[in-house]
């Protein structure tokens, strides 16, 4: 595709989402684009630097947490319960990536998701979290002290911004220099390392922005829903994000914000339906994705563009 | 008689505990090294298995009146021939990739067993009764001892060591070890391969089975049993490294006592100790205590 065609696709998207809130139910869409933003966040990682964390519900959770904790309990202007939400996930970001990057491959995996699991046992305890019940009745508050978030279309096109700036960020990080190293780390780490860069240093990085990202996605959603509950840190929101990555398709631009869009929307037309079965049907298709389908829906429709085109 | 301010006997009975604990560390991440020894998958479904071998327990006495002899019996064959359909169905297509791609197939296979048995049984935990010859306590004068924690500790010890016996010391095993190092070479001596590797999965996943009928009357039968515990085992896995079967079942024994005497002296820890713990060694021995580097 040429540059001028994806740009008008751009260009359509955002008009689409922008004028989403008039046919579909804004706190729908919001979801969907707060789980966007952390799939996103998370793909920046497996997708771009080859690393597999089963560990970054514990961002998504520990930032719902901070940003509900700082607006209820201490009544923080929003803009800044957003900041310390996503400074937050991105500190804990960089105790995680210290000690995850000392392994690599298939023990990554394991020492992130055993770390997420000591947060969740901490939110469990901490007093301030609520316990099971979690943290309820978090104020939106207004941002910069004039915009009402109480509204749900208002809170929407903030959210909307909030997004596209993250996602336009990450756009950007792929496409710098230090992108470029990530992705030849995810080639061949040994040869990054013979041409003098520090990895260790460069997936530290990564991990943190993609910590401190899936922050802001957790942050966001503590505003839009109201509540901040364990749920956000369960192992089962690690998974979710890789699924919704693999769906997508790891390692392509949109493929995360596709996989976030199919898995939400059918979690939530499926919640009332099947109730618990939700769980099958999602490892289901995990299954379905590892077997079948390994580029996602992105990854499959942009092969089959390529082969109709003629390569 | 106290020791640190904790009377005896309370002492003695959070490190039986902590054994019990260990013991199922020790088979479940004996079972994943063995596994990931051969087919390079780490088995996230291996909870799953082991809540579906206490379930398996649970329904065979409840419905056909299977003893818990039996079941002890029965249960890990049924696991394990689950794994070799598994195997046979899924795992083989994917040793060809990336080892991410076995983690998350079997994070989904895990997902779907677990969903299944909470669709049909829900959260709450359900009652397995102890059978009779193993009841009651022994009294050891400083002590109560249950019964049933003996048993535990005992049979989890001897099944491992017997599987370390026969992977270090017997014909099979020397197969097994040959083929771990070497496939292609080892299938060229007209040995098998697939074959192995199809038995090594069920094997493994039967070891889970065998587990969850020992755990089901020490604990309740509930779907959410083996999530809960996979996640500590694989922490226990990367303090102790996938190298060394011995290593596998000293770091479980050991990081179930540990995690025991945390709940006397500081209770509040006691979920986290093991992460902690984790953390700690990859500090200071990122290979693991028993790993080579590679």
């Amino acid at each position: 595709m040429t540059d001028k065609r994806i740009l008008l696709a751009y260009l359509a998207l955002l008009v689409a989402l922008l004028a989403a809130p008039l046919v579909l139910y804004p706190v729908l869409v919001m979801k969907i684009l707060c789980f966007a933003l952390f799939a996103c966040a998370f793909n920046l990682l497996l997708g771009y630097t080859g690393l597999l964390s089963f560990g970054h519900a514990a961002f998504l959770g520990s930032a719902a947490y901070v940003t509900g904790h700082v607006l209820k309990a201490w009544a923080w202007p929003t803009e800044l319960g957003l900041l310390a939400g996503t400074l937050a996930a991105a500190a804990l970001g960089w105790v995680f990536g210290v000690l995850a990057i000392r392994r690599s491959g298939i023990y990554f995996a394991m020492v992130t998701l055993a770390l997420a699991q000591m947060v969740y046992f901490i939110f469990i305890q901490a007093p301030f979290t609520g316990g099971e019940d979690g943290l309820q009745g978090v104020p939106r508050g207004y941002l910069f002290g004039v915009i009402d978030l109480a509204d749900d279309r208002n809170l929407y096109y903030v959210v909307l911004t909030i997004c596209v700036g993250a996602f336009w960020l990450i756009q950007r990080t792929i496409h710098s220099p230090f992108g470029q190293i990530l992705k030849a780390i995810r080639e061949n780490e040994a040869r990054v390392v013979s041409l003098g860069y520090d990895v260790a240093k460069y997936k530290l990085l990564a991990f943190v922005l993609s910590a401190g990202l899936a922050g802001l996605a957790g942050a966001t959603k503590t505003l839009v829903f109201k509540f901040a509950t364990l749920t956000d840190a369960h192992w089962h929101a690690s998974g979710e994000v890789v699924l919704m990555t693999l769906l997508g398709g790891m390692g392509t631009i949109f493929g995360p914000v596709v996989g976030a869009s199919v898995i939400v929307t059918l979690q939530n037309e499926l919640a009332d339906k099947v109730g618990s079965l939700v769980t099958v049907i999602m490892g289901g298709i995990f299954v379905l994705c590892v077997l079948a389908f390994r580029r996602g829906i992105v990854g499959e429709a942009a092969a089959l563009y390529r082969r109709m085109v003629g390569r | 008689m106290e020791i640190f301010g904790v009377p005896l006997p309370a002492l003695m009975g959070q490190l039986m505990l902590g054994l019990v604990s260990g013991s199922f560390y020790a088979m479940l991440s004996l079972g994943l090294a063995v596994i990931f020894g051969m087919l390079n998958i780490i088995n996230f479904a291996h909870g799953a298995l082991y809540m579906a071998g206490a379930f398996l327990a649970w329904m065979g006495l409840t419905y056909w009146g299977i003893s818990y002899w039996w079941s002890l019996l029965l249960v890990p064959l049924a696991v394990g021939l689950i794994g070799v359909v598994i195997e046979r169905t899924m795992l083989q297509w994917l040793y060809k990739l990336d080892h991410l791609y076995g983690l998350l197939l079997t994070f989904g296979l895990a997902l779907v067993i677990e969903g299944l048995f909470r669709y049909q049984y829900g959260v709450s935990g359900l009652p397995y009764a102890i059978p009779d010859e193993l009841s009651g306590a022994l009294n050891l004068g400083f002590m109560f001892l249950p019964k049933y924690r003996a048993w535990i500790i005992g049979v989890s010890l001897t099944v491992c060591l017997a599987t370390w016996f026969i992977i270090e010391k017997t014909q099979l095993g020397a197969y097994l070890r040959a083929a771990t190092e070497n496939p292609q070479l080892t299938q060229a001596f007209g040995i098998n391969v697939p074959l192995m590797v199809m038995l090594t999965y069920g094997f493994g996943v039967g070891l889970a089975g065998f587990a969850g009928v020992l755990a089901a009357p020490a604990f309740q039968v509930s779907p959410l049993m083996g999530s809960n515990l996979i996640i500590v085992v694989f922490a226990v896995v990367v303090i102790g490294g996938m190298g060394s079967i011995l290593g596998s079942i000293l770091t479980g024994l050991g990081l179930g006592v540990i995690e025991g005497l945390t709940k006397v002296f500081y209770a509040e820890a006691s979920s986290t100790v093991v992460f902690i713990i984790m953390a700690i060694v990859l500090l200071l021995r990122p290979a693991g205590l028993f790993g080579k580097e590679k």
